[in-house]
């Protein structure tokens, strides 16, 4: 069963066309710039908006075909988490997670055992009465997902699901996120702005901007071979999935890193390629992760030189213009990448 | 000092009736008088005609405050002041309206006596409709105000969670419009118990049956000018009692 959208929707100036598929299990972010449709796609999907043209399938149903058929949101087998959350305040946390099996027409006593059962899987058992004001950002976040995923949605959306947390919440949170979405068997279209959310939650990215997908892939091709100068900026980034021991990072694809905060499992390695230097021999002393690669390919940036080099693990490196006179840059050169274990962050997957 | 003056004035002149009200009340008769008969049945009707219009304000007039607020209806600002028409409407003016709309020979009238034998002009159900005229406004704007102030977004995830429109206005968003209905309602209520104009055009003054409260005090000043006061007496205390209940919204003022 999987999920074919061909969203077009036309409001005023601004058009919405973009093709998403997403099979079950899998996890895809829908990732832009602010004003590039993430949302407008989102409540497209939800039944919260209707098409202007295309299509919404989910394995045999039809949910959105203009001008025939529309299944509002009420009747879509779906979960949402909202940016901010919109938990029922009058209510308690049982009491909103019961809500959508309640609404879909399940009893009290079987609406509550089963809400209960999903607060405990996201920890907040103890917190089963609380009022989502009385809750902590992080906690009002799993509430929020609980209730998505209680009523067993075959599609699951999340709206910048992270974007209202503090830096600190948000890390936990996230690798938190992350569990429950292995975990879930639908198809889920995570929608963020943030490249590091995209990256290490998804399976697939989509970015979108000015309404139309301009790429797509993992979060590694994306990340390795940007199309436009957005993706550039905000997902490309050296991104390596990796076993951590420690400050100690053994890459999946080869190589070591080290990174500045101990880690312990399954990480995701994240640094700018900005963070990245190029030196013409192994640079002396200081704590670093150098290591020899070769120049696979020079590209032009609006502000800066982007540089692919492959090695054990290959890397991008953003260098001045400057730098590239220096070194006399060229396809095929040896040299040696380096990158500071303070800028390299592990974020447990 | 140029505007002390006057604002004491202004005090004395809002205070002092009411003041005077209580001095002239003749405390040694009041229980008795209270327990008089038609006393009694004067403020036992009150009550009961401004509960049942009140009643008749929620039942229709949230639904309307919802199409107000929510609704895609065209045209919605000229509806909102069509509602609130009998905000500043001369009571006496919706009363004759009233009687020439439902009267027995009324535009609508002549048909619920013709099919249904229905009449209500001079009823205890004109009463309630004459009541329920006057007062709708200020239910249909207090909770217009709460719904046009609440989130739409709830609404929006509750149908997320298969919950149908109906079933979100019921369990998302009333709750959270509780404290502007409780407001309305009372001062819906409030309205309705003093209602005169629309009452006795519409409704007439027949004891016993549509003689409320204020229509009895009118009454018993040309014939029994202490049961006037009595009456009076307990129609200020009523305010006063709805006033405190809504202490927190109306009187508190920025703080």
């Amino acid at each position: 069963m999987t999920l074919h959208a061909d969203l077009k929707v036309t409001r005023g100036a601004f058009r919405l066309d973009a093709e998403l598929v997403v099979e079950p299990g899998e996890v895809v972010a829908l990732l832009g710039p602010n004003g590039a449709g993430k949302s407008t796609a989102l409540r497209a999907l939800a039944g919260l908006l209707p098409l202007t043209g295309g299509h919404i399938r989910l394995g045999g149903q039809a949910w959105d075909v203009p001008p025939d058929v529309f299944r509002p949101a009420e009747r879509r087998p779906i979960g949402v988490v909202f940016q901010d959350y919109l938990l029922f305040a009058h209510l308690s946390a049982v009491e909103n997670v019961a809500f959508g099996l309640r609404a879909r027409g399940a009893g009290r006593a079987a609406a509550r055992a089963e809400a209960a059962r999903w607060l405990d899987r996201v920890g907040l058992a103890d917190h089963a009465k609380a009022k989502p004001r009385t809750l902590s950002g992080g906690q009002a976040q799993r509430v929020a997902l609980a209730r998505a995923l209680a009523t067993g949605p075959d599609l699951l959306l999340l709206d910048e699901p992270l974007a209202a947390l503090d830096a600190a919440t948000r890390l936990h949170v996230r690798a938190e996120l992350g569990r429950h979405l292995r975990d879930y068997p639908g198809h889920t279209l995570l929608v963020t702005h943030d490249p590091l959310d995209a990256v290490v939650l998804a399976d697939r990215l989509v970015v979108l901007e000015h309404g139309e997908v301009v790429q797509q892939g993992t979060p590694t091709e994306v990340a390795r071979r940007p199309r436009t100068d957005y993706v550039a900026d905000l997902v490309g980034l050296n991104l390596y999935r990796g076993t951590a021991h420690g400050t100690t990072v053994s890459l999946d694809a080869g190589g070591t890193l080290t990174v500045a905060t101990p880690a312990t499992g399954p990480v995701h390695v994240v640094f700018p390629p900005n963070a990245v230097s190029l030196h013409p021999d192994r640079p002396a002393g200081s704590p670093r992760n150098a290591w020899r690669v070769t120049v696979a390919g020079i590209e032009q940036h609006a502000h800066t030189t982007r540089v692919r080099l492959d090695g054990v693990p290959p890397v991008l490196a953003d260098v001045t213009t400057a730098t590239v006179a220096d070194l006399r840059l060229q396809p095929g050169d040896e040299l040696w990448a380096a990158v500071k274990a303070t800028e390299a962050h592990a974020y447990p997957s | 000092m140029a505007l002390v003056l006057p604002a004491v004035v202004g005090l004395a002149f809002l205070l002092v009736p009411l003041v005077g009200l209580l001095v002239r009340a003749p405390w040694g008769t009041l229980p008795a008088r209270l327990l008089s008969p038609s006393v009694g049945e004067a403020l036992r009707l009150s009550l009961v005609c401004a509960s049942l219009a009140t009643v008749v304000c929620l039942v229709l007039g949230v639904p309307l405050a919802w199409l107000l607020a929510r609704g895609d209806v065209p045209g919605r600002g000229v509806l909102r002041a069509l509602v609130t028409v009998p905000l500043v409407l001369p009571p006496v003016v919706g009363g004759v309206a009233l009687l020439f709309v439902l009267g027995r020979r009324g535009l609508v009238g002549q048909y619920l006596d013709a099919w249904f034998g229905v009449s209500l002009p001079f009823t205890t159900a004109g009463v309630v409709l004459a009541e329920a005229f006057v007062a709708m406004p200020f239910l249909v704007i207090s909770v217009e105000g709460a719904l046009r102030a609440a989130d739409p977004r709830y609404e929006e995830a509750a149908a997320t969670l298969g919950a149908s429109r109906w079933l979100a206005f019921r369990r998302v968003t009333l709750p959270s419009i509780l404290p502007g209905v409780v407001a309305g309602t009372v001062l819906c209520w409030a309205r309705a118990l003093g209602e005169f104009g629309a009452t006795i055009t519409f409704a007439g003054n027949f004891p016993g049956e549509t003689t409320t409260m204020p229509l009895a005090v009118y009454l018993a000043l040309e014939t029994e000018p202490d049961a006037a006061i009595v009456l009076s007496v307990v129609l200020l205390l009523v305010s006063v009692g709805v006033l405190a209940a809504l202490r927190d919204r109306w009187i508190s003022g920025p703080s």
